[in-house]
């Protein structure tokens, strides 16, 4: 069978490159699936949890919105922030998750509303692979 | 003439001098190289999102997005200006910061305000002193920074970009060719220049499916390629800082070495004139006490 080639590319660094069987991204108009010999394909992506399937094992990967462009078997992930499962800190996570609730909790004049919500979903999403490293 | 003493702790002094000289070579250099690795890792993300927008780019129009469109009435330039916080790395700064002023300068003469979104120290205290107007100034940054560092600025200069306050934004920043030249360089980054997205056309000839449709993923797009141009440009600045300290720091250091030796001489010459003189002084006394 043919296989995909994912990679996974932020500013500071390659996250990954590797060859899988199925990748799962979180698009902005929902989440899509790909296999090998999917149509090109350019989607944007939200904030969320990506996975692949590689080696029969499922892997996610925290992708903070971007880009991904799929087209000749490869599927090509741009990303302001992507963290592997297994590489996330999840402490931070969690004083990020904790701050930003709080922030939304107190609704002061001080802060803006719509970047603490952005903050807590980003927290929410890194929990939420906390098992599956 | 000056005595041996002080000749002496001259020489001291710039012994200690080219210490220092040599330490911030070496940290420069070390510098200079995470700064280059950088450059390195993010040239596959830059490389992959010009890729993606010029695959878009057969199929947009200037009026697809306000950032492509090219304002009729240019009222407001906005010049973002990244230097180095510290100085000690020779005319680098300077060349950046005129460069920068000469621009200002033209646009002026033009009939538009120009205001400054300064990076780096010196970038600041340089624009300050003449006036213009600076909305925003990140200091202390250019050490160490990331990908959110140009987030923080793109952010700025596009809110600014749409509210009507900036209707052309500018960056200036010293790139980086080579160890031994770093040049001052002025990069249009809004509105976005349709060379941009018309670089590499053949890619357009692929039937994409877009998910959102085209203009939705220009939405998402260009705010990011703003923010990566201004990352591209902090991460030359970063570099080019590294290696004109070196290169200043290196003339330092040969500059001490060769006052070292000219204070040398100086020394032996003092030196020998004093023995001279106490040799005739001791012969004189001899000759009065045979007389």
């Amino acid at each position: 069978m043919a296989s995909l080639q994912l990679e996974i590319v932020t500013p500071d660094q390659i996250v990954l490159s590797r060859q899988v069987e199925y990748v799962g991204a979180p698009g902005i108009e929902g989440e899509f699936g790909v296999l090998p010999e999917h149509v090109p394909f350019i989607s944007g992506l939200a904030v969320g949890c990506l996975y692949y399937k590689a080696d029969s094992k499922t892997r996610y990967v925290f992708v903070s919105g971007g880009f991904a462009e799929v087209s000749d078997n490869t599927v090509t992930v741009l990303a302001e922030c992507a963290e592997e499962a297994e590489h996330i800190d999840f402490a931070r996570a969690e004083r990020a998750f904790n701050r930003a609730t709080e922030r939304i909790a107190h609704k002061g004049s001080d802060v803006s509303l719509p970047r603490a919500e952005f903050a807590l979903r980003r927290a929410t999403y890194r929990l939420s692979l906390k098992n599956r490293g | 003439m000056a005595s041996l003493k002080d000749v002496k702790l001259k020489i001291g002094g710039v012994k200690k001098t080219k210490q220092i000289t040599k330490a911030m070579n070496m940290v420069a250099s070390a510098k200079l190289r995470g700064a280059q690795q950088r450059i390195e890792r993010f040239r596959p993300y830059a490389q992959k999102f010009f890729d993606m927008l010029s695959n878009l780019g057969g199929q947009s129009e200037e009026t697809a997005h306000p950032f492509l469109a090219v304002r009729d009435e240019v009222k407001t330039v906005g010049i973002v200006l990244a230097t180095s916080d510290r100085g000690l790395c020779g005319s680098f700064n300077v060349n950046i910061i005129t460069a920068a002023l000469k621009i200002a300068r033209e646009k002026t003469k033009e009939g538009k305000a120009v205001k400054f979104y300064c990076v780096g120290k010196k970038a600041r205290d340089a624009v300050r002193k003449l006036g213009y107007e600076i909305p925003l100034a990140i200091i202390g940054q250019m050490n160490s920074f990331d990908f959110q560092l140009a987030v923080s600025v793109g952010q700025r200069v596009m809110d600014d970009f749409l509210s009507g306050q900036l209707d052309e934004v500018l960056m200036v920043y010293g790139e980086f060719i080579s160890l031994a030249k770093q040049v001052p360089v002025s990069l249009p980054v809004l509105p976005i220049a349709a060379d941009h997205r018309d670089e590499h056309a053949e890619g357009a000839a692929k039937n994409y499916i877009y998910e959102p449709a085209v203009e939705g993923l220009l939405a998402e797009l260009l705010p990011r390629f703003v923010k990566v141009q201004i990352y591209r440009g902090l991460l030359d600045t970063s570099a080019s800082e590294h290696a004109a300290r070196m290169m200043a720091m290196d003339n330092a250091t040969k500059n001490c070495d060769d006052m070292t030796a000219a204070l040398t001489l100086l020394y032996n010459k003092t030196r020998q004139a004093a023995i001279t003189k106490d040799l005739m002084d001791i012969v004189g006394g001899v000759e009065a006490l045979k007389g």
